[in-house]
């Protein structure tokens, strides 16, 4: 009896371990740019491409930064959350339209020269920010994706929230839902605005 | 007939797989002229996750940003980086997670040690089962030691004689 008991109590652990494993996203992989400051980039405005903007003219300031593309799905789900927020919102939020022409997979790349990737991908940009809304205070276009290697990005939309010193605080892959932002980003900002 | 079909179906999936793959690997060898930086590209590729498909690695993948970071390794290598410098420049953006070989640390001890430890515990139980067994089979066969077998047999011997 008693041997059987320890059989049961060993599956017991087992499924357990196993339920606590599936829970889990494999997604959420914990980013090591938490507490580190924001990766250093210049890149060209989408409204105004002769202007180009980086971490450093955001200094001083609590900002958000949302990873996105025309092409993600994802961020299609998580756009009227950020038009939402943009409504009220007391912090920049500024966009990185990610791999725009690139990241399509419905472009041969071999055809597309660089000048001619470069004009679609604001072209594109800015007509899906024309029919969806535009919550971005300014969208930077990273149109090779290099930049989102310096952020670590692999799954977008991604959406970093930055300090006033220019410290990443908090990094959150996936769509935000407006349960993340009311429960996880809002508490934070107004930690940070203190 | 069910089996000869699977059996089939294994071989050509084996045999397409592979020919994608070839194809892949030719084109990307086309591109880099250095066969000895394309040796290190492919043994750092083979050490490094892809993110997006989590199970694979970056060699393996064909995903957008598996070939993003093949490519920013390939440029890492043309730069005289060292493979440390390029792993570090992954592990900084990506954590250890990009690692297919998870370093040792505190919070790895558990994935490192316990293999080990579930075989000390598996053996420790099979050596506690054995010496058991062999006490069980020792007693069955000989259910009396020397001395109290001449004790019974003389015990015996004295009932004949009565």
């Amino acid at each position: 009896m008693n041997r059987y008991f320890w059989i049961l109590g060993a599956f017991a652990a087992l499924v357990a371990l196993l339920a606590v494993g599936l829970g889990l996203n494999p997604r959420d992989v914990p980013s090591p740019l938490v507490g580190k400051p924001a990766p250093a980039f210049n890149l060209s405005v989408l409204a105004t491409p002769d202007k180009t903007l980086g971490p450093k003219d955001m200094q001083g300031k609590v900002w958000l930064f949302n990873v996105w593309a025309s092409w993600c799905v994802s961020c299609r789900a998580e756009h009227p959350v950020l038009v939402e927020f943009s409504k009220n919102a007391n912090v920049p939020l500024i966009g990185l339209n990610y791999k725009e022409v690139r990241g399509d997979g419905n472009f041969d790349m071999s055809k597309i020269p660089a000048d001619e990737e470069k004009k679609l991908a604001f072209q594109r940009a800015e007509q899906w920010l024309a029919q969806h809304g535009n919550p971005y205070t300014l969208t930077v276009m990273d149109i090779d994706g290099r930049v989102g290697i310096d952020y670590g990005v692999y799954g977008v939309p991604e959406t970093y929230v930055i300090d006033k010193a220019g410290l990443i605080r908090m990094k959150h892959t996936g769509p935000i839902s407006p349960d993340v932002l009311a429960q996880k980003i809002m508490p934070l900002l107004a930690e940070l605005n203190k | 007939m069910k089996r000869r079909l699977l059996i089939a179906l294994f071989i050509f999936g084996s045999f397409f797989g592979s020919t994608v793959a070839f194809a892949d690997a030719a084109t990307e060898a086309a591109t880099a002229a250095d066969p000895v930086a394309e040796k290190r590209l492919q043994k750092l590729s083979e050490e490094l996750r892809c993110l997006v498909c989590q199970n694979q690695t970056i060699a393996d993948s064909n995903a957008e940003l598996a070939q993003d970071l093949r490519r920013e390794v390939r440029t890492m290598i043309k730069d005289g980086k060292t493979d440390k410098e390029i792993v570090d420049f992954m592990v900084v953006r990506y954590g250890d997670f990009v690692l297919y070989r998870p370093p040792l640390k505190a919070i790895t001890l558990l994935l490192w040690g316990g293999p080990v430890a579930l075989m000390v515990l598996g053996l420790f139980i099979l050596l506690r089962y054995l010496r058991r067994r062999t006490a069980r089979i020792n007693a069955e066969e000989h259910p009396l030691s020397a001395d109290e077998t001449s004790r019974a047999d003389a015990l015996l011997k004295e009932i004949e004689s009565k």
